[in-house]
């Protein structure tokens, strides 16, 4: 495998498949600038820049070098802290009379960024800092979900020493960056034009490029792992420490990825990844939009796809009750052909899909919802930003005059799977649109769900929420502000 | 001769950013997993207990040392010398020996040529427990009778009495949860044995003293043979000071056993789950007030879970007694302090160090009082100061330094806090889901270390013949800023720009015997210390220009633009050369003590504190009745810490202690099960707080007065402080939570940390009571 750093063409002629892009950095390449906090894709202390080629020319994402595996990066441009730039100048000596300026000349200029990072208090510990430079120079250069606030495109980086605000205001003020990319375009597109495969110690890995490709591996290989963003399965490596045997990489199956906007619905490849989906879903609805905004950090949705988000099947995952409750299809493709279903029927028990073996999930159609309804998706987490629900809920209420026609209500977090409640449902079809119905309905959720305890929430907490958020609902019709996140602050 | 004693007035205040701040930035900052690895380097892992108490009735490691890459595997009957990790006490074991106390604990050691082989090797161990009972939580070690050390009573006049003619009585009590120290960079120690016997180790340790100590006696060895060093850490809280010995001990045992060189890096999952964290309160109380919300009588227990080992939880429960005055003179009080022995991992230091727990607690009276009386919380704190006729700690020492009662009438004032008090209650009678609350409390923090004798200090001065001078302390450097702030000291000793003095790393071979970098008092005691050697090499520079000169010694000044003597100005680099020239010394220890402190701990009275630091800060918040959710809309803060050594450090540390006590009173829960296993063992369960959690306006102010006492350059201590900042967090969420049921006189029943799910539960109990707590 074949990628790009700082300009030059790095072969790794044999890689472990689950090796991580910061272990090679780190212990093989000697780039000890980039740090490892947790190994889990949690802290963003890990943070690179990867470049890949798309129509602009390179997009560059921030991703968390912990939960990446290597052959994830062939074909592709690696930016580390190292690559900014900052290297000491040998020739200049410090002079002691004048050591604090001659102390600054021995080092070539900072980055804009750096320098007002490192002006302003914006580290103290210095640990964290890395992986901040690299993802607000990311935000610098156009990398994706650039335009968001500084704070979301820092919501993955955790920092335990200065409170933020200096790196805040750092990333607040540094100027946008041009980078020419035309030369590193062309050195990716004449490493990248084929897909890469590789074995090490009998373990094999493939990177297909097309979903034909994919197909036929899965029939000669139907046992094989597939990884997209390895944000989850990056855990079973650095966590579980497990041996994956036969990996499929499906970052580069470029028609996986796709994106379709119509006037009727959003229909997505499996491989889209989340940072992807954010502006559109956001159209779709600003409520799915703003889940998409608290779906791990900007380093979890660069790389993390919606069809990995339900292909693994997670009871508490993000994705699934809100596409559930919008009445998402779910199309997988197989040996045998395509079949497509609604999305709830994919999830049969805990742990337990309806795939079959040789299958990949293919696509996910999201119809846009129609005139009158009624629609509120809400997610409940002990903070806010990068953390993993308590209760997801998704509500998609179609009212015709003042009647509700058509309730679909899902949760995530309430069940061994992210389901539907049809209790509740039931509770709300074919009655007047008020107060009445909402109650009625949230005491429904009773019948719905028998939520378990963990260390996310109680059971009673869980059932407890899970109604308000439909009262939320009815109230927020009622124009009503409803979230602490509609809240501005106090004028400076 | 010195132009400035110690407590010289700087009107300039430095605004020098942290000396690493570009090579933090660059990512060429070097920590101890960033050095190049020798190739024979062992990385090494530890089989952990799957009990929370019992008897190793068997072990069979056969698997585990059958594992490719797998070098050894080691047991207690291993270790040479002594099996002892803890500060004091003896009873931390660096490898179970026969008996485990805590799910987690170090059973075995596996050394492996990768850090991979070594973790799956250690997960292969077979032991056979024979369980004993345990106890998990504080109430069944209360009914088991297991304590770490007898109850404490610290008390003044007579509070039953007090009680019994007060005009109102109140009791109470709540909880509040302990904290992960989530230091960015996780534990982490490389040994390097070196010739005859002699062993280096990098550690990430705020108390290096100590661990070279621990790792001699474990080898067998003498002090002198073991070099331990420190350059920075990435980040420590309190969370490196008793807890790195373990890993540096087991590199070192590593290293003593196989000749190679070991490295223990710790994963983060086995990091929160085997090191200590912040102690868990309970906190039960009986007070009586007047009318006005004066506080005439106060019976106050305080109850923590200590975990299996002492650690250094007597101090830290003592600390939380001296503490549960914050700012308020308690006439007739007793605080009893119950420090319960559990079979959850020790608990140990983290920033504040059992202070937070004390001023929590007393700040809660305060609020359930003025709940009861219905008058803003903030009334009735201010009529509790520390004053004029009522200035004596219920520890019987005299707050001199009461600057307390002007600080909070100035931040009242630059906050607005009446006008946005009025506002809020004028959004949440329209607003039915959304409810808003305010709150301004006090920090008083004592400064020094209780246990009388850590306080002292060394340093090592070094002026080269080219004027360059190197400084080497005994404090450790973990963001905190205490290499920059020492920097600046000697720097202004000699008058020189700070880039001349370049702080080298923290070493037990260049200043012995040292304390942890603790208690807030690094820069303080290592300051002070740097100045006295770096005062040493000036005046013998001094006496030799005069000699030189045939002039006064009285003739001879440091100035910035060089030295002068009578009328010659040389500059420094030639100063130093004609002194090296003229046989003159040009290196200096220097030391410092803590002066006017004694404490008797039997009787808990005395002078524990050499000063105190003071802050207060107003915070906004809001809650959503129906989920628990809040915000934290907007902070203000106003704190002392004397004359700055260095604003945009201290600033820094005010901001992120505030986050991060915010954290500990909100986001950060830590959950254990039945059988004593942590729950919550990694990022992804337990929740530190991001950019977005910091409120959107947050000022600081630095109150603008010095220390009363000679510290150097009149600064104070800022490390803990800020920390204790955010409990304005805690109290306006309760108020919060009250305007749920405007006009009720009571107080929510609210327990930390505030998540969603226990702000409704406090929102649902409240409601449903008559008046709230009782």
């Amino acid at each position: 495998m074949r990628f790009v750093l700082d300009g030059a063409v790095i072969d790794l002629p044999e890689v472990d498949p689950t090796a991580t892009v910061l272990d090679h950095l780190r212990y093989r390449m000697g780039r000890t600038g980039t740090k490892e906090g947790c190994a889990e894709g949690d802290c963003g202390a890990c943070t690179v820049l990867v470049g890949e080629l798309a129509s602009e020319g390179v997009r560059w994402r921030a991703v968390n070098s912990c939960i990446q595996f290597l052959p994830m990066l062939h074909g592709k441009a690696l930016m580390t802290v190292e690559s900014l730039g900052n290297q000491p100048d040998a020739a200049a000596e410090v002079h002691p009379r004048n050591g604090e300026d001659s102390r600054e000349a021995r080092h070539s200029p900072l980055a804009p960024l750096q320098a007002m990072m490192a002006a302003n208090g914006s580290s103290q510990c210095g640990f964290c800092t890395p992986g901040f430079v690299m993802s607000l120079h990311g935000r610098a250069i156009g990398a994706r979900g650039c335009e968001l606030p500084v704070a979301d495109v820092i919501a993955g980086n955790l920092c335990r020493c200065t409170g933020y605000g200096p790196i805040l205001a750092a990333g607040e003020a540094v100027d946008r960056i041009v980078r020419d990319d035309t030369a590193l375009a062309a050195l990716l597109a004449g490493i990248a034009a084929e897909g890469a495969s590789g074995e090490w110690r009998g373990r094999k890995w493939f990177a297909p490029r097309s979903k034909d490709e994919l197909a036929a591996l899965l029939a000669r290989h139907p046992d094989a792992r597939m990884v997209a963003g390895a944000t989850d399965v990056g855990l079973w490596v650095t966590k579980g420490l497990k041996t994956l045997d036969t990996v499929i990489f499906l970052g580069d199956v470029a028609d996986l990825a796709a994106i379709e906007e119509t006037g009727e619905a959003i229909t997505l490849g499996a491989g889209a990844r989340y940072a992807d989906v954010h502006a559109p879903f956001a159209r779709l609805h600003p409520d799915l939009g703003e889940l998409v905004r608290r779906i791990g950090g900007l380093q979890v949705r660069n790389a993390g796809t919606v069809g990995g988000n339900i292909a693994n099947g997670s009871p508490i995952g993000d994705g699934p009750p809100a596409l559930i409750a919008l009445g998402a299809e779910l199309t997988l493709r197989g040996m045998a052909g395509r079949r497509t279903l609604p999305l709830e029927e994919y999830f049969l028990d805990y742990g337990k899909q309806d795939r079959r073996p040789g299958e990949f999930v293919e696509s996910i159609r999201i119809p846009r919802p129609g005139p009158g309804t009624v629609i509120h998706i809400a997610k409940l987490s002990r903070r806010f930003d990068s953390d993993i629900s308590a209760v997801c809920g998704a509500f998609a209420l179609t009212v015709e005059d003042g009647t509700i026609t058509r309730a679909r209500v899902a949760f995530g977090g309430m069940a061994a799977t992210p389901r539907r409640a049809g209790a509740c449902e039931a509770a709300l079809t074919g009655k007047p649109f008020g107060e009445a119905a909402i109650e009625a309905a949230a005491q429904a959720l009773g019948h719905d769900f028998a939520p378990l305890s963990d260390v996310r929430g109680s059971s009673a907490y869980r059932l407890e929420a899970a109604a308000n958020l439909l009262r939320r609902l009815w109230l927020r019709e009622q124009g009503q502000a409803i979230s602490v996140l509609d809240l501005e602050g106090l004028d400076g | 001769m010195a132009e400035r004693d110690p407590a010289w007035k700087v009107l300039e205040k430095p605004r020098h950013p942290h000396d690493s701040a570009r090579i933090h930035v660059t990512g060429e900052a070097r920590y101890a997993d960033d050095l190049a690895e020798p190739a024979d380097m062992l990385h090494l892992a530890f089989g952990q207990s799957g009990e929370a108490h019992a008897r190793i009735a068997a072990m069979d490691l056969s698997a585990v040392r059958a594992t490719e890459g797998v070098v050894a595997v080691y047991t207690a009957a291993d270790i040479p010398g002594a099996n002892d990790v803890s500060p004091f006490a003896g009873d931390d074991r660096l490898l179970a020996d026969g008996e485990v106390l805590c799910h987690g604990q170090a059973v075995f050691l596996v050394a492996a040529t990768s850090q991979r082989a070594a973790r799956l090797a250690a997960r292969l161990g077979r032991i056979e427990y024979a369980p004993l009972p345990a106890a998990i939580t504080a109430a069944q070690a209360r009914a088991a009778g297991s304590l770490i050390e007898p109850t404490q009573r610290m008390a003044r006049g007579d509070a039953a009495s007090a009680l019994e003619s007060s005009v109102h009585r109140l009791s109470g009590r709540f909880e509040m949860g302990g904290q992960d120290h989530f230091y960015l960079e996780g534990q982490v120690a490389v040994a390097t044995p070196g010739e005859d016997g002699q062993m280096h180790v990098l550690s990430s340790t705020q108390h290096p003293s100590e661990v070279q100590h621990l790792v001699a006696h474990m080898l067998g060895r003498s002090s002198a043979d073991v070099t331990v060093e420190v350059r920075r850490m990435g980040g420590a809280f309190g969370g490196k000071e008793t807890q790195a010995a373990l890993f540096a001990g087991a590199a070192a045992l590593v290293a003593a056993k196989t000749g190679r060189p070991a490295k223990f890096r710790c994963d983060r999952d086995d990091d929160m789950v085997m090191t200590g964290k912040r102690h868990p309160f309970e906190v039960a109380y009986d007070v009586g007030f007047d009318d006005a919300g004066h506080l005439l009588g106060l019976r106050l227990h305080l109850a923590s879970p200590c975990g299996a080992t002492v650690d250094l939880s007597p101090a830290i429960n003592d600390r939380a007694m001296f503490h549960a005055d914050n700012c308020y003179f308690l006439p007739d009080v007793e605080i009893v302090s119950e420090r319960l022995k559990t079979h959850t991992v020790s608990a140990t230091a983290f920033r504040g160090f059992g202070g937070p727990q004390g001023m929590l607690a007393i700040e809660r009276i305060i609020d359930h009082v003025a709940a009861h009386l219905a008058k803003d919380p903030l009334e009735v704190r201010q009529a509790n100061l520390y004053g004029p006729g009522r200035e004596v700690t219920q520890y019987g020492m005299r707050v001199a330094d009461n600057i307390a009662p002007q600080l909070i009438a100035r931040l009242r004032e630059t906050s607005r806090y009446d006008e946005r008090a009025r506002a809020i209650d004028a959004f949440n009678a329209k607003s039915p889901v959304i409810k808003k609350g305010i709150a301004l409390t006090p920090v008083k923090f004592g400064i020094s270390f209780t246990t009388t004798h850590l306080n002292q200090a060394g340093a090592l001065v070094h002026v080269y013949a080219d004027g360059s001078i190197q400084v080497n302390h005994g404090g450790t450097e973990m963001g905190q800023g205490v290499y920059v702030k020492v920097a600046q000291v000697v720097a202004d000793v000699f008058c020189v720009p700070l880039g001349v003095v370049r702080v080298t790393s923290t070493r037990t071979d260049k200043v012995p015997n040292t304390s942890a970098t603790a208690a807030s008092s690094g820069a303080d005691l290592n300051g002070m210390a740097a100045y006295n050697a770096a005062m040493a090499i000036r005046e013998r520079l001094a006496a030799f220009l005069a000699r030189t000169y045939r002039r006064e010694e009285t003739e001879v000044h440091f100035t910035p633009g060089g030295v002068l003597v009578g009328a010659e100005t040389l500059d420094f680099a030639a100063v130093a050369r004609k002194a090296h020239l003229g046989r003159i010394s040009l290196s200096s220890t220097g030391f410092y003590a803590t002066p006017g402190i004694e404490y008797d701990r039997d009787a808990h009275q005395g002078r524990p504190f050499y000063y105190f630091a003071y802050g207060a800060s107003v915070s906004e918040v809001a809650i959503d009745i129906l989920t628990g959710e809040h915000k934290v809309l907007a902070v203000d803060i106003l704190h002392d810490v004397g004359r700055s050594l260095n604003p945009v450090i201290d600033l820094g540390q005010i901001e992120g202690g505030f986050v991060q006590g915010q954290g500990w009173l909100t986001t950060e829960e830590l959950v254990w099960d039945d059988q004593g296993r942590l729950l919550t063992h990694s990022p992804a369960t337990y929740k530190i707080p991001t950019a977005s959690d910091r409120a959107r306006r947050f000022t600081i102010a630095l109150w603008d007065g010095e220390n009363v006492e000679p510290t150097i350059n009149r600064s104070k201590a800022v490390g803990e402080p800020p920390f204790m900042l955010a409990i304005s967090v805690f109290s306006a969420l309760n108020r919060a939570i009250a305007a749920t049921v405007p006009g009720k006189r009571g107080l929510p029943p609210l327990d930390a940390p505030a998540t969603p799910e226990r702000i409704l539960k406090a929102i649902a109990e409240y409601r449903q009571t008559g008046h709230g707590l009782p």
